[in-house]
């Protein structure tokens, strides 16, 4: 095996006319260190080992939480590399500054328009400094379409390199097509596995040769997912089964009121329980520690903790949403202005205005948060489901008081993430304890503490005017929102000059064309952690507008789909996937009675999506029958995972809309668990239906883009089913007669 | 006491009521079968007591007086038909909740070879945050059908 050190760097060029330089690729450190117990064989790139025995091992540096990242990022990958599929393994990429986030960095920076080059080159330089290695905003395949094939298709010139250099012919005479190098007519042949120790010491290619669309043979294809085996036989490792030798397992109760510490307590009965090694008192929780998860636990709630509650009132809901409908009557920051949206006002023949808002929301992912750790002499060792590897790392370096450089971040399944698992609290706390038992330890919470330490989706207030002229057009649109800011917590720095980006998105950038209008933003904090929930502003601006629009398209005595279609001249994509799922659900057709149909439309991450919900309300309540999509995601990596993440995004979506309610008292999260947060089952299950629209566009995100327009589908449909507006959510207790 | 799981014979000593879960999980390291919620709500736990379906966050393990299958023990190669429809139709996605959807599959099928949609809808009642409903049922009817 060669030996990899930093003068094997690998430089890649972009395929661009311009030969931007992409970045030096270092083999990461802790990739290296896998060399020892497994032959992965040699590194091409920070992406891809090739072993003699021709196996492919991508290291693929987003996590795998569901959305199929272990099979859409190496099917990028294996497409330009020219390797047979089947011989593709995946291991997760260690926290390292090659894998940062770049796109996601470039499109907040960018707000999603494109760049120059310089410019490009710029915002790529400062993203590569201060981005982070997370996975997040719907970013993975949209950030790995150009790099990851640019990585294979360099891998490949490599391999014909070192093909062409034994035979003595030129490169331009050799091909490399699945797991071979070929000369001419193929009378000489090299597989991958026998080049590869040869291709990583050359130069990379100056413009790595990338297939034409005509020539992919695994983009576009439904490919069964990697993961899958071992999520059906039970040996997929989670987080929470990682087994360290000599670990012990931890129980933790954190203060029930926000930046509240522990108090008093007794560990006396604990202590006796059997099994129990520990009871270690940190800042803000108590942990104990067993040699069981169960016995952990058992003992944890023996003990007697009293809590010291931060200083200042202790909120709860009522107060929260109090001042948030408050905050409606202050003009707030603009976020978005165009035209003179008072003056259209005044002038205008037909005005209405309503207001909306929506509660905290709990992640709730299956797993429970949690995370194993070893602190040693020599560094730091954290087993961690996390969408934030770097953060994590910088976290747990603090917490074990040593530098980043010392920890190794060993990424595992994600049982569900959805925006929490980009927190680094458990890291915290898990190097926290670990660190002071002094044994490894694996801290596990229980489903309560999961929920009432979660970073919720922020709680929202919307008001929204708009006006309409004789003709029903509508003119002016005006729209005040509330809510905390996520960005003042994690970056202040982003809302100094601009309101909170995630706080307003998707009611900014409308594709309606409305000549006047404003959006405005007010933020109210309150002692309660906010965070990024699948899909972060989206989820509740969309709810807003569309279902304003519905009741602009009512008062105007609009069909609600013609009134769309007449704002979005200048935007045929939303056109496309609206009038496609119009038509699929037989949109203007007469249903029996105590049935409706609501459409919304929405475009995020990327991508463009039109929902049209089809509901029952009848005396046993509300039923949802039916849900058709349409998407425009651009090019389509693998339309089976397109297809899962558009199931699932509806039933999280409907999940939120019907019972998603996080409230607080005495400063504390009131939920504990699925009885009182409860979650869609089976049996609500609508009947779903997909359309995809073919597109030669850049990928657009799927994890995220469907779960904005469920809400507004859904309330629109009951509307159109009971002529009851439904401006506040969840739905849940509000159709009872 | 003394436990069959995935027919293995295991002596054991263990508190009276702790779960089968933690019995399965930390005792025996068959970590296959998930934690959601400890309290029976999530069915992620889900495992065979005697070919039913149980829930094994609230079951004690003293209590458990026939052999036990686990997701381990389902098949030794992914071979149950379960788990063969699941994969040909591509069901899980995070997949920590599969395990005890495959189990409850699994028991339902046993005792109700040709289950209607009602009887799959009773018998899976688990929570799957990821939303993989649409597929679980799809992948039930065909089984249904086989």
């Amino acid at each position: 095996m060669p030996k990899l050190t930093r003068r094997s760097v690998v430089k890649l060029a972009a395929g661009s006319a311009a030969g931007l330089v992409l970045g030096f690729h270092l083999p990461p450190r802790e990739a290296r260190a896998l060399e020892t117990p497994n032959d992965f064989g040699s590194f091409l790139n920070a992406w891809l080992r090739i072993a003699p025995d021709d196996t492919v091992t991508v290291i693929v540096d987003r996590a795998e939480m569901g959305q199929g990242v272990y099979t859409a990022l190496p099917m990028l990958l294996a497409e330009d590399l020219g390797c047979e599929w089947s011989r593709v393994r995946v291991v997760a990429a260690p926290a390292d500054p090659v894998y940062r986030n770049v796109f996601l960095v470039k499109e907040m920076l960018s707000g999603g328009q494109p760049m120059g080059n310089t410019a490009n080159w710029l915002v790529g330089k400062l993203a590569r400094l201060f981005g982070q290695q997370v996975t997040g905003g719907s970013s993975s395949v949209r950030g790995a379409y150009k790099p990851l094939r640019i990585a294979g298709a360099t891998a490949r010139g490599m391999l014909i390199a070192a093909a062409a250099r034994r035979w003595g012919v030129p490169e331009s005479e050799c091909r490399g097509e699945a797991g071979v190098v070929s000369h001419l007519g193929g009378e000489r042949r090299l597989t991958y596995g026998a080049l590869a120790a040869e291709a990583a010491g050359l130069r990379p290619p100056k413009r790595p040769n990338l297939k034409q669309p005509n020539e992919w043979r695994l983009i576009g294809q439904p490919l069964p997912r990697l993961d899958l085996p071992a999520k059906v036989d039970g040996s997929a490792g989670f987080g929470i089964d990682v087994r360290v030798q000599g670990m012990l397992f931890a129980a933790v109760a954190a203060c029930p009121v926000f930046g509240g510490t522990l108090g008093r307590h007794d560990p006396a009965r604990a202590l006796a329980m059997p099994g129990v090694k520990a009871v270690l008192p940190l800042k803000d929780a108590l942990a104990v520690l067993a040699d069981n998860t169960w016995r952990a636990q058992q003992a944890l709630a023996a003990v007697e903790i009293e809590w010291t509650d931060p200083p200042g009132p202790l909120v709860d809901s009522a107060a929260i949403e109090a001042s948030l409908r408050a905050a409606l009557d202050e003009t707030g920051r603009i976020a978005e202005e165009s035209g003179d949206v008072a003056k259209a006002l005044a002038g205008s023949v037909r005005r209405l205005r309503a207001d909306y808002e929506v509660p905290y929301l709990a992640h709730a992912a299956m797993e429970p948060i949690n995370a194993t750790a070893r602190v040693m002499p020599d560094g730091v060792d954290l087993w961690i489901p996390t969408q934030a590897q770097e953060i994590s790392a910088k976290a747990a370096a603090e917490a074990a008081g040593t530098s980043t450089d010392k920890v190794r971040v060993h990424t595992t399944y994600l049982g569900g993430g959805f925006g929490r698992r980009s927190e680094a609290d458990i890291a915290t706390q898990a190097v926290s304890i670990a660190k002071l038992a002094g044994a490894p330890v694996q801290v596990v919470w229980s489903r309560a503490e999961d929920m009432r330490h979660d970073f919720y989706r922020p709680a929202a207030a919307c008001r929204l005017e708009a006006g309409l002229d004789a003709d029903g057009r509508l003119l002016a649109w005006q729209q005040r929102l509330a809510s905390p800011s996520i960005l003042a917590r994690i970056f202040p720095p982003a809302t100094w000059i601009e309101p909170d980006g995630t706080a307003v998105e998707g009611a900014v950038k409308q594709p309606y064309a409305i000549a006047n209008r404003r959006v405005s933003h007010t933020v109210r904090s309150f002692p309660v952690p906010v965070g990024f929930w699948r899909s972060v502003g989206h989820s509740y601006t969309a709810f807003f507008n569309e279902c304003f629009i519905d009741e602009a398209a009512e008062a105007a005595g609009k069909d609600p789909l013609a009134f769309r279609l007449g704002l979005l001249g200048e935007a045929p994509r939303q056109r496309a996937v609206l009038e496609l799922a119009a038509a699929k659900a037989s949109w203007g057709t007469s249903l029996p009675p105590g049935r409706g149909r609501g459409i919304a439309l929405h475009s995020s991450f990327g991508s463009h999506v039109a929902l049209v919900a089809e509901v029952l309300v009848d005396a046993t309540g509300l039923s949802v029958v039916r849900v058709v999509a349409a998407i425009d995601c651009g090019v389509i990596i693998n339309p089976d995972t397109v297809a899962a993440q558009v199931e699932g995004s509806i039933v999280f979506g409907l999940t939120a809309a019907l019972y998603g309610r996080i409230s607080l008292e005495g400063g504390r999260v009131v939920e504990q668990g699925f009885d009182d947060y409860p979650m869609l089952k089976l049996s609500e299950m609508p009947v779903v239906e997909l359309h995809m629209l073919e597109s030669s566009e850049l990928p657009g995100g799927v994890g995220e883009p469907v779960v904005p327009p469920v809400a507004p589908a859904l309330c629109n449909a009951i509307f159109a089913a009971t002529g009851k507006r439904i401006r506040r959510l969840p739905v849940t207790g509000q159709l009872t007669a | 006491m003394k436990l069959v799981v995935n027919g293995t014979a295991h002596e054991l000593v263990v508190e009276e009521d702790m779960p089968l879960l933690w019995v399965l999980r930390d005792v025996l390291g068959l970590t296959g079968t998930k934690y959601g919620c400890g309290v029976g709500q999530c069915g992620a736990c889900t495992v065979h007591v005697g070919g039913e379906a149980v829930r094994s966050c609230v079951m004690p393990a003293t209590a458990v007086e026939a052999p036990v299958t686990t997701i381990e023990g389902l098949s030794s190669d992914r071979s149950h038909p379960v788990q063969r429809m699941w994969l040909a139709l591509q069901v899980p996605q995070c997949g920590y909740c599969q395990s005890g959807v495959i189990m409850a599959a699994a028991a339902l099928l046993r005792s109700t070879p040709k289950p209607t949609d009602a009887d799959v809808e009773a018998a899976l009642g688990n929570i799957c945050r990821c939303g993989t409903y649409a597929r679980i049922r799809e992948a039930m009817r065909a089984l249904a059908r086989a």
